[in-house]
């Protein structure tokens, strides 16, 4: 293969699949992992130095909820002295205010905190849990320490119209940052999606909404916005092009290319236990298989966007068209975009009281438990 | 918005100096900024001690041979930028 391989910037590390919400569209995967399968301090710490060394920069802890490791400082430590960024992705449940303080000292950069919606009783059902007056006591613990905050919106149809009051949320806390994130269709939330697909309507005042926000509050808050991609008219570029910027390690320390990769039938994955992070970003087959145009279809093997969108989300292709390798089915010039125009007809014609009616959400399980005795979250003390 | 020149820039929250690939880069959430010649010397000095006016007079002093109404509207360009983006605030 010729294609010249650039360095990995970011790793997603994927600390745990246990956490104490079970919000409708989460990302990982429906077959969840549990803690005695999940990878050692050692191999993290291991990890971290190999992804230093390959050039990334920014490492995310995530999960799950990141927090229900209980060596979670060490972790951090161990990110921070290999030389990287350290974001945390947090739900913000296994917290409070001596705990924050130990993972500032161990070295975190950056504290990510997630909201399911701006009204209580809207979070609650997204999560699944009494969550949300937890969140808002971790906002005031923030303000009183140095550090970035972003909070993170994940926006859907039941949570679209409560922009503003999450910007005012926003701008009464110490974020610096805030993402409003749309719901992309994979996981739990593929198997929501007309649940949780917003309509046209609602989109469109949104970022009308979100634009002016972001003049408004420019030097003050970085505003950063992503539409549902079944509305756009190409597709978005996937993890900045399959391994070309990013790598992914599950619980268990398989290494993939996003975050949905396992779901793609013949794709094998390499993991950090036997493998160097070096060998498996330049060698492993999964990171080669679209890496590149030569796996192109038409018509984006000559279309002119393909170093821009890269053909577009190889598992969107795959559970929309059947083929991993096609166009993106969201691309307006996709020979399957037919297939998503279905989709938003159903949603856009519905009438207006079904949109409105309370759903069957399918809520994210637990991961199976190690043993009969151990919980699926356990916070411990730490050192 | 133009930086007012009595303020004192400082990293924000957050941000940071580092390295990648022997290149000084300016960590922060989500990006980093690849900094240099310039880029770098203002950065340095967004302490949180300077003003903007000082952080001025050293750069037109490095860059003697730079016409100095530049220098001070390259850096006020470049100040404003950095606070959009959220790495440094102005105290």
């Amino acid at each position: 293969m010729s294609t010249e391989i650039s360095n990995p910037l970011a790793l997603i590390a994927e600390l745990t699949h246990r956490c104490p919400l079970h919000c409708v569209y989460c990302s990982n995967p429906l077959e969840l992992q549990n803690r005695a399968s999940e990878l050692s301090t050692e191999i993290w710490t291991r990890v971290f130095h190999e992804a230093a060394e390959l050039g990334v920069m920014q490492a995310d802890l995530t999960g799950g909820e990141p927090l229900a490791r209980t060596d979670i400082l060490e972790l951090i430590r161990a990110a921070r002295t290999a030389g990287v960024y350290v974001n945390l992705i947090t739900s913000g449940m296994p917290l409070d205010e001596a705990r924050l303080a130990k993972l500032l000292d161990a070295g975190l950069d950056h504290l990510q905190l997630s909201f399911q919606g701006a009204r209580e009783e809207t979070a609650n059902e997204i999560s699944g849990t009494k969550a949300h007056a937890q969140k808002l006591r971790v906002l005031e613990w923030l303000k009183q320490v140095r550090v970035a905050v972003t909070l993170n919106f994940v926006i859907h149809r039941n949570n679209i119209d409560q922009i503003e009051q999450m910007l005012a949320l926003t701008e009464s806390s110490s974020a610096t940052r805030v993402e409003f994130a749309n719901v992309q269709y994979y996981g739990w939330a593929f198997a929501n999606r007309e649940r949780l697909l917003p309509t046209r309507a609602q989109l469109d005042r949104s970022i009308e909404i979100l634009k002016s926000a972001q003049e408004r509050l420019r030097g003050k808050i970085r505003i950063e916005y992503v539409v549902p991609d079944y509305y756009a008219k190409y597709p978005k570029p996937c993890m900045g092009g399959w391994g070309r910027k990013l790598m992914l390690i599950t619980p268990t320390g398989e290494a993939l290319p996003c975050h949905a990769a396992q779901i793609i039938p013949e794709l094998r994955f390499d993991n950090v236990k036997d493998h160097s992070l070096r060998e498996i970003w330049e060698t492993s087959a999964a990171f080669q298989k679209f890496r590149g145009e030569d796996w192109m279809q038409a018509p984006c093997k000559t279309c002119d966007r393909r170093e821009q969108d890269f053909g577009g989300c190889r598992c969107q292709a795959l559970l929309l068209s059947g083929d991993p390798s096609a166009t993106d089915p969201v691309c307006s010039l996709a020979p399957t975009r037919n297939k998503v125009d279905a989709i938003l007809a159903a949603v856009n014609n519905a009438p207006p009281a079904e949109t409105l009616t309370k759903p069957n959400w399918l809520y994210r399980i637990n991961p199976p438990s190690s043993s009969a005795l151990s919980p699926s979250l356990v916070v411990a003390d730490e050192n | 918005m133009t930086p007012d020149l009595q303020s004192h820039p400082r990293v924000a929250p957050g941000c940071r100096l580092g390295e990648n690939n022997q290149q000084r880069v300016l960590l922060m959430p989500e990006r980093a900024l690849r900094l240099n010649g310039p880029s770098l010397e203002i950065v340095e000095r967004c302490d949180g001690n300077r003003t903007v006016q000082q952080i001025i007079t050293e750069l037109q002093q490095i860059y003697s041979k730079a016409e100095p109404k530049k220098v001070e509207s390259d850096i006020l360009d470049y100040l404003a930028r950095l606070n959009d983006q959220r790495a440094i605030d102005f105290e």
